[in-house]
């Protein structure tokens, strides 16, 4: 314990005066780059249409609201965000494939969302999707990140 | 000129930045290759151009790129200028890492340089860091993905990754946001703290005696003044006119304006990053943009610092066998870098192989422990081949790190296209 018996009172005091302006620098300066990051944004539900104007296991995008609304076989909904889990970049969805792709990595994904092929090793986020009045309503300000599908993510009309 | 006043007053000046007399081995060019001043020179250039670039530049989402146009169509020499500005930062990249190679290679990082060696990686990684920033300032297609992609490597670090790429970004995504701080640490806060380190950079130069030399008992002196000044005022004006030419022949890309909703294909983080983007396609993110990166900072930190090590101080290659094993080492980096990648695009796929396991262990220990282990038998054998001491085997390691960096870098911005495929 070489270490420990070159502390002095004096360097002790020192450091420890130095440490303590370190740190408050870097609360200081997190704090002020944190702005504008809140940390739940209020809901922002945005109105899709009407629950018939969707077919079954048809997939439709929004892409000025960053989603794809995909409606399963069996009737439920997805709202699928368009943001690659892997390195953010926008996907698409191939109609020919019947899969979403990212063009900056080739990531793909299944209708569900769960990662087809990777480099992504997380299924694409989903966004809330509640239906009132027969209409279908996503909240686009709270994306929910998921490792895999699972059947509990579907809302049902 | 002629005045013997002005002609004493230059010469004092440079007193503060040269010794008066200087060691006639130390100002041959190939001992330097004056890196360090050219370095130097082009942060002058960048600060300059970059002063007047700023009476055109609007940071924000709306007005950043049609400043960027504005400038390049309607400034007298506008287009001129950014592009001097974008071809100084880019070789201010290359150069500075050349600087790191030269120092390391011809053992100029012990001893009383141990701490300069510190003040240069951080140098370097300021440097990297004000290239970035900027990559972001002209808000179109390259600059908004490759920052999107790049921000996004920073999210996969475990535990304050998300935190952290959200404080870079200032949200979830890039915005305006990002662009105005980017803005500022480009045009403010990196530059001055790089003006702090590079004095401190400089003067531990100084304070070590200067440049190494290959024979310390070669004691020939030579004036500074005008040996080693006419030197660099040589390589100044030269590298001054081939920017200026280069810039003139070749425009900085600008793509279409930024639009969140469309990724190019392929998109690419800025090139000294493809070599992380590149192992990210072979590698879990964890090991990819945390494990390796840290460790390889580490090692690079704690080289001078190792002990009972034969340094032979300026001399390049330390010895004979340091240059043998330099060489074979960068053999066998881009051979066995070449032959692993090719091998993950077509034949090895542990994760479909071993689906039952978790991706850390398919996507990020087996592919570790595939190029680890070879290297280590590599370096057994050439340690017993060339019987090579620890300060040779430091280099062969640093050579196969620096060359494997090199071969990704390469491959990942010139040989992959659509889709990010091989060969495409």
């Amino acid at each position: 314990m070489d270490f420990i018996k070159k502390i002095t009172r004096r360097s002790f005091i020192k450091k420890a005066i130095f440490t303590l302006v370190s740190l408050e620098l870097i609360y200081v300066l997190t704090n002020l780059l944190k702005k504008g990051n809140e940390a739940k944004a209020p809901e922002n539900l945005f109105n899709a249409g009407e629950v018939d104007l969707f077919e079954n296991g048809q997939v439709y995008p929004f892409s000025t609201e960053r989603f794809y609304l995909s409606r399963l076989k069996d009737g439920g909904f997805l709202a699928l965000s368009t943001k690659c889990t892997h390195l953010g970049c926008t996907i698409q969805f191939k109609t020919k494939e019947d899969k979403f792709q990212c063009p900056c990595h080739a990531s793909a994904f299944n209708k569900h969302g769960d990662v087809l092929a990777p480099p992504a090793i997380r299924a694409l986020d989903l966004f809330p999707v509640s239906i009132v009045d027969n209409k279908v309503l996503v909240d686009t300000a709270n994306p929910v990140k998921r490792n895999k599908y699972d059947r509990s993510q579907i809302t049902y009309a | 000129m002629d005045q013997p006043g002005t002609s004493k007053a230059i010469t004092k000046f440079l007193l503060h930045l040269h010794p008066p007399r200087i060691n006639a081995q130390a100002i041959k060019y190939t001992r330097t290759f004056g890196l360090g001043g050219i370095a130097a020179l082009l942060f002058v250039l960048l600060f300059i151009t970059g002063m007047l670039l700023r009476f055109i530049y609007v940071p924000s989402e709306k007005g950043a790129y049609d400043s960027i146009i504005y400038l390049q169509e309607q400034v007298l020499f506008g287009e001129l200028l950014r592009n001097m500005h974008y071809w100084s930062g880019m070789l201010l990249v290359i150069v500075s890492f050349l600087h790191v190679i030269r120092v390391f290679y011809s053992q100029s990082i012990y001893f009383e340089r141990r701490k300069n060696w510190i003040y240069g990686l951080v140098l370097m990684f300021l440097v990297i860091m004000s290239n970035f920033t900027g990559y972001l300032l002209p808000w179109d297609q390259l600059a908004y993905w490759a920052v999107t992609i790049m921000t996004n490597m920073l999210s996969y670090i475990p535990v304050i990754g998300e935190t952290l790429a959200s404080l870079v970004r200032g949200g979830t995504e890039v915005n305006e946001g990002t662009l105005l701080r980017f803005y500022h640490f480009h045009t403010g806060l990196l530059p001055l703290l790089m003006v702090f380190v590079m004095s401190i950079h400089f003067w531990l130069v100084r304070k070590a005696k200067g440049v190494t030399v290959a024979d310390a008992s070669k004691k020939e002196m030579v004036k500074t003044n005008p040996e080693l000044v006419y030197k660099e005022i040589v390589v100044a004006l030269g590298l001054i006119l081939l920017l200026i030419v280069f810039s003139m022949a070749v425009d900085a890309p600008l793509l279409d304006k930024a639009n969140p909703l469309v990724s190019p294909n392929p998109s690419k983080a800025p090139w000294y990053f493809m070599g992380f983007q590149e192992l990210l396609l072979h590698m879990h993110p964890g090991f990819g943009i945390f494990i390796v990166p840290v460790l390889v900072t580490a090692f690079l930190v704690y080289i001078p610092f190792i002990k009972d090590t034969n340094v032979n101080t300026g001399v390049w290659f330390n010895s004979a066998v340091g240059k043998k094993i330099t060489i074979w080492s960068a053999i066998y980096a881009i051979v066995f870098t070449m032959l692993i990648i090719v091998g993950t695009e077509y034949v090895l796929n542990f994760q479909q192989w071993m689906q039952d396991l978790p991706v850390l262990i398919t996507t990020g220990l087996l592919p570790i422990v595939i190029y680890v282990a070879p290297t280590y038998g590599f370096l057994l054998l050439i340690k017993n081949k060339l019987k090579a001491g620890k300060i040779e085997m430091i280099m062969a390691l640093v050579t196969i790190l620096l060359t494997g960096y090199l071969v990704m870098t390469f491959v990942g911005s010139l040989l992959r296209g659509e889709g990010m495929h091989l060969f495409a």
